[in-house]
């Protein structure tokens, strides 16, 4: 549906991004993940044929962006980051003024506006000037207007910002509703919501693809894969240094609250050395109140792979 | 074709939300109202050569009004679409860029006819008390409305320009202030400096609104400001368009 090769941009003087290749299958969720100013916007604006690039291609649904930029324009649906939208219109009136734009014939367009109100939850709104309206309205009007035309593709640029978590839950369940018809391109910066509704995720930083894989293969993939948190009175012993020596640990840092010590071992993955912590305890005579495996996040994943490269 | 009807009646309908056109009508309708009446109550006092039509088309406080309210009219046309980031969803649906650039030229066309329509009604007006035509004759209403026509086009094709090249109305007002102004007082130059030579008075004279105004006013309908002021708004256009689409050169 999305195929991008070498893509670059620059802006003057700098480089946006760099030489991005990757695909995006039919029906696909696709998480895109970055800091901020890495890149994603660019790229989003590139594929919605909003920017050109400076070389390489992307086309949608085989349709060349910059080429054929009209056809490839039909068959998206973009939302833009921040939502922009005409203050001085009216909600159903902003989207009939859409649906022509976008060519829904004239009979299609009060069933196919009126479909994209009830699923948005615009009712009670639909008359309200748009001026009026909160962020999260706003948000759920940009998205209904990326919706009409039933795209094939939808390339939603943030579409969860500024909503309160309520509003979130909604539009993730709707997001993972309309994957069944459509390929989706999202951004965001909440990595719970990209866990739960993308099949793949792309991370990107300072402009080049850092990793693209599903969300199972990535935290599979990342060394420190999880912990282990102990909580103990371990007397006079010295925890972290016999803690260090069971295989799999890599390593081990201390708190202590009133006696209570509180050890949190970082593993390598796909190892469980939680048996072999509690045999070290029963040895030394520990007493446990706590010792408890906390898998990895897709977040512990953006934190090393976008910070490993500050770090270098 | 759809589109562009889209398009162009969501920019006249964009011109009756906001406060703007409200304000630009009230004044404009003030100004051409006081201009009529100081015209009429002149010629009350002394006998003169020239018609009512010629008189109202051809007054100061005419011209102050009319090159007041191109930077008003075109300002905000593409300049507010940036500003609010709105082009962003206008140009990644699937429209061409020349749909937007005419939508917007025929939407401030469109206003700027509905601000010309209540000054019929001054020469109807004229005409129940008087009885008698404001003008010598129908030459004369088609020649000066043809005019302002001719010029209204030229002059927001100029505005429509300095809007797409600002994302801040301000400047585009300023900027097409700037060059209408230029434009229209080049007429001047051969009332201000004596000392030019025929030839280049005749040149300046050709570019003269001032001067074609007179003309069409009396009903001398002249081909040569038609055929100037139309190449002339079909370059302004091509150069907004070429500018509206910059975005998308790849430097």
């Amino acid at each position: 549906m999305i195929k991008v090769e070498n893509l670059t941009k620059k802006y003057a003087g700098q480089t946006a991004i760099r030489d991005l290749n990757f695909e995006v299958g039919q029906g696909e969720i696709m998480g895109f993940l970055g800091p901020n100013g890495a890149g994603k916007t660019t790229t989003m604006r590139i594929l919605a044929s909003f920017l050109p690039a400076t070389s390489g291609r992307a086309s949608i649904a085989g349709f060349d962006v910059f080429e054929q930029s009209l056809q490839a324009r039909a068959h998206l649906g973009y939302m833009p980051e921040n939502v922009p939208l005409y203050n001085d219109m009216r909600v159903n009136e902003y989207l009939n003024y859409r649906a022509a734009l976008k060519s829904i014939p004239h009979r299609r367009v009060s069933e196919r506006v009126g479909d994209v109100r009830e699923l948005c939850g615009l009712r009670e709104v639909e008359n309200k000037l748009i001026r009026a309206l909160s962020k999260g309205f706003r948000q759920r009007v940009g998205l209904a207007d990326a919706l009409l035309a039933e795209p094939d593709l939808l390339i939603l640029d943030e579409p969860t910002i500024g909503l309160d978590p309520n509003q979130i839950r909604q539009v993730r369940e709707l997001i993972k509703n309309l994957g069944r018809q459509h390929t989706i391109l999202l951004s965001t910066h909440i990595l719970p919501e990209v866990e739960m509704t993308c099949s793949r995720v792309i991370i990107i930083n300072k402009g080049r693809i850092e990793a693209c894989d599903t969300p199972e293969n990535l935290l599979g993939r990342i060394r420190t894969a999880g912990g282990v948190t102990l909580e103990a009175r371990v007397g006079g012993d010295d925890a972290p240094t016999q803690l260090r020596k069971i295989a799999g640990v890599r390593d081990v840092s201390e708190s202590e609250d009133d006696g209570w010590k509180n050890l949190s071992l970082r593993v390598e993955s796909g190892t469980d050395v939680r048996a072999e912590v509690f045999r070290l305890a029963r040895d030394r005579n520990w007493e446990v109140r706590e010792l408890t495996a906390r898998r990895a996040t897709l977040e512990d994943v953006f934190v090393e792979i976008t910070h490993s490269d500050e770090a270098s | 074709m759809r589109k562009f009807y889209t398009l162009l009646s969501r920019e006249v309908s964009s011109y009756f939300y906001s406060p703007i056109a409200y304000i630009v009508l009230f004044f404009f309708l003030f100004v051409s109202g006081a201009d009529f009446y100081f015209q009429i109550s002149f010629m009350n006092q002394r006998p003169v050569q020239y018609s009512v039509q010629e008189a109202f088309f051809n007054s100061v406080f005419f011209w102050f009004a009319f090159v007041l309210i191109f930077p008003l009219i075109t300002m905000r046309t593409f300049a507010e679409e940036f500003k609010l980031g709105t082009i962003e969803p206008l140009m990644t649906a699937p429209v061409r860029d020349w749909q937007v650039v005419l939508a917007k030229f025929f939407g401030a066309m469109m206003f700027y006819i509905v601000l010309w329509v209540p000054t019929l009604i001054y020469f109807a007006i004229f005409q129940y008390i008087t009885h008698q035509t404001a003008a010598g004759s129908f030459g004369a209403y088609w020649g000066s409305y043809l005019m302002l026509l001719l010029l209204g086009m030229f002059y927001i094709s100029i505005g429509c320009f300095a809007s797409v090249l600002t994302r801040n109305q301000i400047i585009a007002a300023v900027i097409s202030f700037c060059a209408i102004t230029l434009h229209f007082f080049s007429g001047l130059i051969t009332f201000i400096v004596t000392e030019v030579s025929s030839t280049m008075r005749q040149v300046l004279g050709y570019f003269s609104a001032l001067e074609q105004m007179a003309t069409l006013s009396r009903g001398e309908i002249d081909t040569r400001p038609i055929v100037l002021y139309l190449s002339l708004t079909i370059l302004m256009l091509g150069l907004t368009y070429q500018a509206f689409q910059s975005r998308k050169w790849k430097l």
